[in-house]
């Protein structure tokens, strides 16, 4: 079975990647353990994932994302999910599904401002 | 009305394929963008509770009427191990131990009608339906 892989790229000491497909499992596993070694090769700060091409977000995927915040902070990289659809924002709450380990930030530009905060009060422990 | 399609729920792949044809069925039927995400979303859970506890079974996805509205029927079966306690699984927060895709409620929740019948050792059938507004 072919595997695309979703591009990381690194801006500042932040990674971003735009999920563009619907995501099969498969393809979602890999790209979590691509993203947490790419992170712990960059010693990148922060993660900007954006979902801007996403239409539906199961309860699969939703956990996926978590749980990729959530060692990604094990990690010392803080996570931001950007570019939520109304449609997508309104399924995940009426499918009951929460996401207390994500940021979130309404497109890229505010994401990467967002982790800045985020990494600047870590770094400096102050607001 | 247009032929139901069949979609053999095998691989995760499948999944993908179900609620991309629920989604297309919807948008042909007339649903706005929310109705078709949540269409799709339930689908989506419910392909995925088949493959996960069932390993095998089939998505069924037609257009229907109650006489007043048009809508979308989707048959989800399975010949899987069965679930032992319905009430229980349709309870919010509940997880199995594989501790995913068990989104029974919330699919329920994002279709219009929802009807479970599951008997162990025979398996599963989930019938759910959204009218068009």
């Amino acid at each position: 079975m072919e595997v695309i892989r979703i591009p990381i790229l690194k801006i500042e000491n932040f990674l971003v990647a735009s999920i563009q497909t619907a995501l099969h499992d498969v393809q979602a596993m890999e790209f979590k353990d691509n993203l947490l070694q790419q992170i712990y090769e960059t010693k990148a700060k922060g993660v900007v994932l954006d979902l801007t091409a996403i239409d539906v977000l199961d309860s699969f995927v939703g956990r996926l994302i978590n749980d990729i915040s959530q060692m990604s902070n094990l990690m010392g990289a803080k996570v931001v999910i950007t570019g939520l659809q109304p449609a997508v924002a309104i399924t995940l709450v009426e499918l009951g599904l929460e996401l207390p380990q994500v940021l979130t930030a309404l497109n890229l530009e505010k994401g990467i401002a967002a982790l800045r905060r985020a990494t600047g009060h870590a770094v400096y422990g102050r607001g | 009305m247009a032929e139901a399609k069949v979609i053999t729920i095998k691989s995760d792949l499948d999944i993908v394929a179900a609620r991309m044809v629920a989604r297309d069925t919807a948008r042909a039927l007339g649903f706005g963008a929310i109705d078709q995400a949540r269409i799709a979303t339930a689908i989506s859970e419910l392909a995925r509770n088949i493959y996960l506890y069932a390993g095998e079974g089939s998505v069924t996805v037609r257009e229907t009427s109650n006489g007043v509205r048009r809508g979308i029927e989707v048959i989800c079966e399975d010949q899987g191990p069965g679930i032992a306690d319905i009430n229980l699984v349709m309870q919010d927060g509940y997880t199995s131990s594989k501790g995913m895709g068990m989104g029974l409620p919330g699919a329920k929740r994002l279709m219009d009608e929802f009807e479970i019948f599951s008997k162990v050792g025979v398996g599963t059938k989930v019938t759910c339906r959204k009218w068009t507004r």
